[in-house]
């Protein structure tokens, strides 16, 4: 049997969803609405239905805190929650850089260990391999960006 | 004596068999054999689609309609000839009522600019469902958002995915609406829908009526005439045919009364500086160079299905819908979603503690094409509060019953994967 075109490769289903991943997308530390915040922004991925609202909290320029309430698959859930664990301390300026890599990690699978916020998002790596997921990836990254230039509504398109 | 067995009939539907008509089946995917449920999103294509196109480019290619030369001509001959072929597939009377667009969406989209914008009048309504696909939807909507007067209001749906006749009826009453507009399969929950009884209620309230079979004219023997149909669209490469072409059928006094969509080549009588006149229907509606290959390929597509027979293809749909229906709700934390006594074969479900997207990603990973999303159904999904999307399984006529088990497996084991 001749094997149908595919894109670039065939991950292992246990490959993606590594015991990591998954740990992350059930870490409850930066999850649900918090009572006061500074910025906000909704994510929204049209074609499956995926859902990231992103608050976060602001010392002059920099986050101090920043929690989700995402509605999607584990690969959704695991890159917010690395978000809000990540971005505090961080300016817009920094937070739009490291989003960029995070989207360029999830699309090469070249990992990047030169920090340890880099070594953990290198967990996206895999996702180069299933390429119809890189979405999940960057729909948090893009409704934090969207909440810190006081843009409501963004979307994974 | 030999036992006869009558063309089309279920005794004759050999799917092993058929199944080698389809190249693509017999590839792998992650090294798995392909198990393709998609098909509702799209069909694969049958070797005789396949090079039926490939004939038409190698041999008689050329444009259609304005060559006085062999090729021209052969080509003009093939181009009607499909139309000939989606009349007699329809039961329409006559092949002029056979508009090629290039898919069911610029279909609707085509009357509900022509029809919508030049024929209907301000305090009419254009009545549609819940359960619609965006694009018999959408079109509406933006119709209605134009300050043109013309309202649009939605037929509910109830619980099992039907569409909720008297509501129907409550919402024809004031004799507002100007057209009905619903599909005759939902892309979701593989409801069907009474055709000829909505047809009748319509024309009861004096409106027209408008049916998206993109899904139906796939799975069912379709009869324009017999439903009483105003409009009725559907797709090419749905039916095992190629991407690229789409048939709005209209009764010939509709289409005759209805403006051109698009302006350009081919729709014209004649062109002056100060004003164009137009072509009748079909040409009208047809401007620029048309999907000629692509008519090529319907037209084998449409040979393909009768002679397997609709008939045929129907019953043995039908048998694959009652084993799903047998063995899927078995799943431990599987819920289909709706259950219209009339249906067929598109199964939208959840399976508890899975995600629509991982679960289709663990499920390709077996070689199985299943659609996680919305559906482009996203006012149905909110309505059955599934907001999150469904994974859905859809069937053709290459379905086998084990394929419908190794989803079954599958399913169970991703359950247990993800827990």
């Amino acid at each position: 049997m001749n094997e149908a075109a595919s894109p670039s490769g065939a991950g292992d289903i246990a490959d993606l969803y590594s015991r990591t991943l998954r740990e992350l997308a059930r870490d409850p530390a930066h999850q649900g609405r918090p009572a006061s915040f500074d910025a906000t922004a909704r994510g929204d991925n049209p074609m499956c239905g995926d859902r990231v609202d992103i608050y976060v909290s602001l010392d002059g320029e920099r986050i101090r805190e920043a929690r989700h309430v995402a509605r999607g698959c584990e690969i959704c859930q695991a890159s917010a929650s690395l978000l809000t664990a990540l971005v505090p301390g961080m300016t817009r300026a920094e937070t739009t850089d490291l989003g960029r890599r995070a989207a360029g990690i999830a699309k090469t699978g070249i990992g990047d260990d030169s920090n340890d916020g880099l070594r953990r998002l290198s967990v996206f790596a895999v996702v180069h391999k299933f390429p119809s997921r890189v979405k999940c990836v960057t729909l948090a990254w893009n409704a934090l960006d969207a909440a810190l230039a006081g843009v409501k509504e963004t979307s994974s398109e | 004596m030999d036992t006869i067995i009558a063309p089309g009939t279920a005794a004759t539907f050999d799917v092993a068999r058929i199944r080698q008509d389809f190249p693509i089946l017999s590839t792998t995917v992650h090294g798995k054999p392909l198990t393709f449920l998609d098909s509702g999103a799209s069909a694969q294509k049958p070797r005789a689609v396949i090079e039926a196109m490939t004939r038409c480019l190698e041999t008689s290619y050329a444009n259609v309609h304005r060559g006085a030369y062999a090729l021209s001509e052969a080509a003009t001959e093939a181009y009607e000839a499909a139309r000939v072929a989606v009349q007699r597939f329809l039961g329409a009377a006559e092949p002029e009522e056979i508009v090629f667009t290039s898919n069911s969406t610029v279909a609707i989209n085509l009357v509900a600019h022509s029809y919508g914008r030049g024929v209907l009048k301000p305090g009419q309504f254009v009545l549609t469902s819940e359960i619609e696909h965006h694009a018999n939807m959408v079109p509406w909507q933006m119709l209605r958002d134009e300050n043109r007067g013309i309202g649009l209001r939605y037929v509910r749906v109830n619980d099992r995915g039907e569409l909720d006749l008297d509501d129907l009826a409550a919402k024809l009453a004031d004799g507002k609406v100007g057209l009905v507009a619903v599909t005759h399969m939902s892309n979701v929950l593989g409801t069907v829908t009474p055709a000829a009884q909505i047809a009748r209620m319509a024309h009861a309230a004096g409106a027209k009526v408008l049916f998206d079979g993109s899904q139906a004219a796939v799975h069912r023997h379709v009869d324009v005439a017999a439903i009483d149909a105003d409009f009725y669209v559907f797709t090419g490469h749905k039916l095992y045919g190629p991407t690229g072409i789409g048939v709005l059928y209209g009764k010939r006094a509709l289409l005759d009364a209805m403006p051109p969509f698009l302006g350009g080549g081919d729709m014209i009588g004649s062109v002056t500086l100060e004003r164009t006149t137009y072509a009748e229907a079909p040409a009208r509606f047809e401007a620029g160079t048309p999907p000629i290959v692509e008519a090529v390929g319907l037209h084998a597509a449409i040979d393909y299905v009768t002679t397997l027979g609709m008939g045929a293809i129907e019953a043995h749909e039908r048998a694959l819908v009652d084993h799903a229906m047998a063995v899927l709700p078995r799943i431990e934390g599987l819920t289909l979603i709706g259950g219209a006594q009339d249906r067929g074969g598109v199964f939208a479900f959840s399976l508890d503690g899975v995600h629509p997207h991982d679960l289709s990603t663990y499920l390709d990973r077996h070689g199985i094409a299943v659609r996680a999303g919305r559906h482009c159904a996203e006012p149905l999904h909110a309505r059955f509060g599934l907001e999150g999307g469904t994974t859905r399984a859809s069937f053709g006529l290459y379905t086998t019953a084990e394929e419908i088990d190794l989803l079954t497996v599958k399913l169970t084991e991703a359950r247990k994967f993800f827990a």
